[in-house]
């Protein structure tokens, strides 16, 4: 792009008639405080109005693709926790989902709700910290220190379940990790008590807040074809007007079961994406809390003859004596590491599938079945190996659809992932968005993208 | 400003003084690439304070920061970069290298990662985890606090020509 | 619409740019001749019974050590035998790569009007790595064939400008292929390993 003198046209009349103007070339470089993550964005300026915009990612390439031929196929389940890094649940499961298609498996009904479950909260603390982000940036950073303090809540409630609050490599293929624990629902009424006190705060600060709905509405337009035609999915094609939910279009897991309503907007504005996200936090909220109440009962964690649990160290010293009897149907208490995934919780976490899902670990210090049903799993050159395929599963992002394209060789590893990432689509309209507009338009524009760095270079 | 060598009473309690002042007023620049970012926010957000250590204020240019906190993973596109971004930081500065991404390259051993930034710059503290607990990072900050207290800044730091003795072989 | 409704209508319309044709695992996927790609996109887009207005995604996939790699067998050296665990059977198989040129581009569609998807596989040879450029009917699809030539190396004729996306300039190689090893690094500053 090189800078162009403008006509004459332009000038004002105070201004001699032999001044030469230019448009000037900013360069909004990859280190900016304004620009979550990473991405270079060059403006052709003709005083404060952009004329042009390029854009410039794959400062974060990280290779996620090619790593993931190098690992086997639970192995590229941490990977997938840093694509979308503020809603990490969401990922991991549409990548299990997409390798549980290919193999052709399906979990247990209270798996498919945990899913949910996490899913939704993952996809709150999303919401929260784009409207966070982008309400700092346009100088509200209460707002900011609001969200990020409910954000809080729901990551210790993600570390009760899973055991760490960012990268939790939660979904396994063919199951979860572990079960909930059995005193999820109380923390999770009250975190999400403290989430709606934010979102009013928030609402009460920024909705009928004339600078920050002068700088939003009106911003940063774009139509819904304009948007279909560039891919754009999500609650940024939701905020121009059309309704494409995958939830809703095409259903996975239990949404088919669970009532929920879909906000669409209707200018397709910066202001529309920031209440679509705030609507669809409360939706989420609610999706969690019907999904708490549906959900099948966990199951008890006790020994059938005693009542009560057996430690887990007693437990292999019975069996290593041989006293399977003792211990047949029993459920041992483990650490906090293992809190979930014994025995009796076994069957509603994990599909029913020895080839795939590793056994519990009762069973695999207990008995010799148990034993080699792990090694089979766990062993260099053994593992899962699905059929040789090709499959391609879309879930819905934070951002839009998410989806996985996996294709199968029959080894160990995966031959082929590719993901669908739900900005990068954005991301390439963003000349499109930015062009006409002045150049304060682009702090909120490029707020309402919510781009992820890691989900858009991988 | 070559503390090694000064023993005089004064100039030792005036160095303390400058180095208790400077460690309670940090101006961080946090070069934030990734999923470390998310807990570099949480940090420095209301639960886990940053600003009750006196670092609370980032500032946007690397001209007026004097620590360059680097969080998330740094890909050779983005390394020429920062280490423009470092240069332009005037002494004395400290580099935290913030994640295991920054500190060995995490598990990216891939051909777009830098592995490990103090391969391109000299590196003060380094913060592993992925991504670390804003616990780590507050211990990680106070060792730098430490390290600035004794004013050992990276452009200071002992080196095998001044001090022959510590370097082994 | 369902699968086999929805590819008999790609095959219908389109006898000789269609080589073959599944639905493994419900997903309806069409093998289409690379010279047809564009005209076989377009009426995707807008037949009426089809509307595929969504581009979804667009990559590649390189065939090259399909099948080929060996289990490795981790006590193969101390003599114990070891077979590797045998795969999940599967009723339908999948019929494997499309033939056997190097890369395949997939292509794959949405409506939101119909609701179906539509995978559209073509083959790309490596002497001839050059397929038309849809970005005329999808403007999404400029950045995501600038990221299938940064990464494979395919072309695209017709691309307003391709140029690499998630690499850097000075960057030589395609590194998704397979000949790539994962951890060559071509830096630009600070020592290569």
């Amino acid at each position: 792009m090189e800078p162009t003198p403008t006509p004459e046209t332009t000038r004002t009349e105070s201004e001699p008639a032999e001044l030469e103007t230019r448009d000037m070339l900013l360069n909004i470089g990859p280190a900016h405080p304004a620009m979550h993550g990473i991405v270079r964005i060059v403006t052709k300026l003709d005083g404060e109005q952009i004329q042009e915009a390029e854009v410039e990612i794959g400062y974060l390439h990280r290779g996620f693709e090619k790593m993931a031929e190098t690992v086997d196929y639970n192995g590229v389940i941490p990977y997938t926790d840093r694509l979308n890094y503020v809603s990490p649940l969401i990922n991991n499961m549409g990548y299990c989902m997409a390798v549980e298609k290919l193999l052709g498996i399906s979990v247990p009904e209270r798996c498919h709700y945990v899913r949910v479950i996490v899913s939704e909260i993952s996809r709150i603390s999303d919401h929260l910290t784009c409207v966070g982000a982008s309400a700092m940036e346009l100088g509200a950073m209460t707002v900011f220190l609001y969200m990020v303090k409910a954000r809080e809540y729901l990551w210790e409630l993600v570390e009760k379940v899973t055991g760490a609050r960012l990268t939790v490599s939660y979904c396994r293929v063919g199951g979860v990790k572990a079960d909930l624990p059995e005193d999820f629902a109380e923390p999770c009424r009250k975190a999400f008590e403290e989430t709606r006190k934010v979102l009013d705060e928030a609402h009460g600060l920024l909705t009928r807040n004339r600078i920050f709905v002068d700088r939003m509405s009106g911003t940063g337009v774009i139509s819904a074809e304009d948007a279909i035609s560039y891919g754009i999915t999500g609650p940024f094609l939701r905020a121009s007007g059309a309704d494409y939910d995958v939830r809703k279009d095409c259903p996975y897991a239990v949404y088919d079961r669970l009532p929920f309503d879909v906000p669409v907007g209707s200018c397709g504005d910066n202001m529309d994406r920031y209440l679509v996200r705030m609507e669809e936090m409360e939706q989420s909220m609610r999706i969690v809390e019907k999904a708490l109440g549906d959900m099948p009962p966990g199951a008890v964690q006790v020994d059938p003859e005693t009542g009560r649990p057996i430690p887990a160290a007693e437990m292999v010293d019975l069996a290593k004596v041989g006293n399977i009897a003792a211990i047949s149907g029993g459920c041992a208490v483990t650490g906090p590491t293992l809190e979930g995934s014994g025995r009796s919780q076994h069957p509603a976490i994990a599909a029913d599938e020895k080839r795939v899902f590793l056994p519990p670990k009762e069973d695999t210090y207990g008995n010799i079945e148990g034993l080699m049903s792990h090694f089979k799993l766990v062993m260099h050159g053994h593992g899962v190996r699905p059929p040789k395929g090709e499959v391609y599963f879309p879930v819905e992002g934070a951002n839009g659809e998410l989806g996985f394209y996996v294709v199968s060789d029959g080894g160990g590893n995966p031959y082929r992932v590719r993901v669908r990432p739900p900005c990068f689509a954005i991301m390439s309209a963003l000349p499109k968005l930015l062009t006409g507009g002045m150049i304060a338009d682009m702090v909120p524009t490029f707020g309402s993208v919510n781009m992820i760095g890691g989900e858009l270079d991988r | 400003m070559n503390t090694l060598n000064d023993t005089s009473f004064l100039t030792s309690r005036l160095n303390e003084a400058i180095g208790w002042a400077r460690k309670y007023s940090i101006f961080q620049y946090p070069f934030v690439t990734a999923c470390c970012g998310m807990e570099y926010m949480a940090t420095a957000c209301s639960h886990y304070d940053i600003d009750r250590f006196g670092a609370g204020l980032p500032r946007f240019s690397p001209r007026q920061a004097d620590v360059l906190f680097v969080v998330g993973t740094i890909s050779h596109k983005i390394a020429p970069v920062l280490k423009r971004i470092h240069d332009q930081m005037a002494d004395p500065k400290w580099v935290v290298a913030f994640g295991v991404c920054t500190c060995t390259g995490g598990f990216y051993d891939n051909y777009a990662t830098v592995m490990g930034i103090d391969t391109i710059m000299p590196v003060d503290v380094y913060i592993p985890g992925c991504p670390p607990r804003p616990e780590m990072v507050l211990d990680g900050l106070m060792k730098l606090q430490d390290r600035i207290q004794a004013q050992h800044t990276t452009g200071n730091r002992p080196t095998r020509e001044t001090r022959p003795d510590i370097f082994n072989a | 619409m369902n699968t086999s409704l929805l590819i008999e209508s790609v095959r219908v319309r389109f006898p000789d740019a269609v080589s073959a044709s599944h639905a493994y695992r419900g997903d309806a996927t069409v093998v289409v001749v690379p010279k047809y790609v564009l005209e076989v996109a377009r009426f995707l887009k807008e037949d009426p019974a089809l509307q595929m207005n969504y581009l979804m995604d667009l990559t590649a996939v390189d065939y090259s050590t399909f099948g080929k790699r060996p289990a490795p067998a981790f006590f193969a050296s101390s003599g114990v035998a070891v077979r590797p665990s045998p795969e999940i059977p599967d009723e339908d198989p999948w019929p494997g790569p499309p033939d056997q040129s190097r890369f395949a581009l997939v292509y794959h569609f949405y409506s939101t009007t119909h609701k179906h998807r539509l995978r559209l596989v073509t083959p790309v040879d490596e002497a001839d790595a050059q397929v038309d450029s849809v970005t005329s009917l999808w403007p999404g699809a400029d950045w995501l064939e600038r990221e299938v030539w940064d990464m494979f190396g395919v072309d695209f004729r017709g691309h307003p400008d391709l140029k690499r996306i998630l690499m850097y300039e000075g960057f030589d190689g395609h590194p998704l292929r397979k000949d790539y090893p994962v951890n060559k690094r071509q830096p630009l500053i600070g020592p290569t390993n």
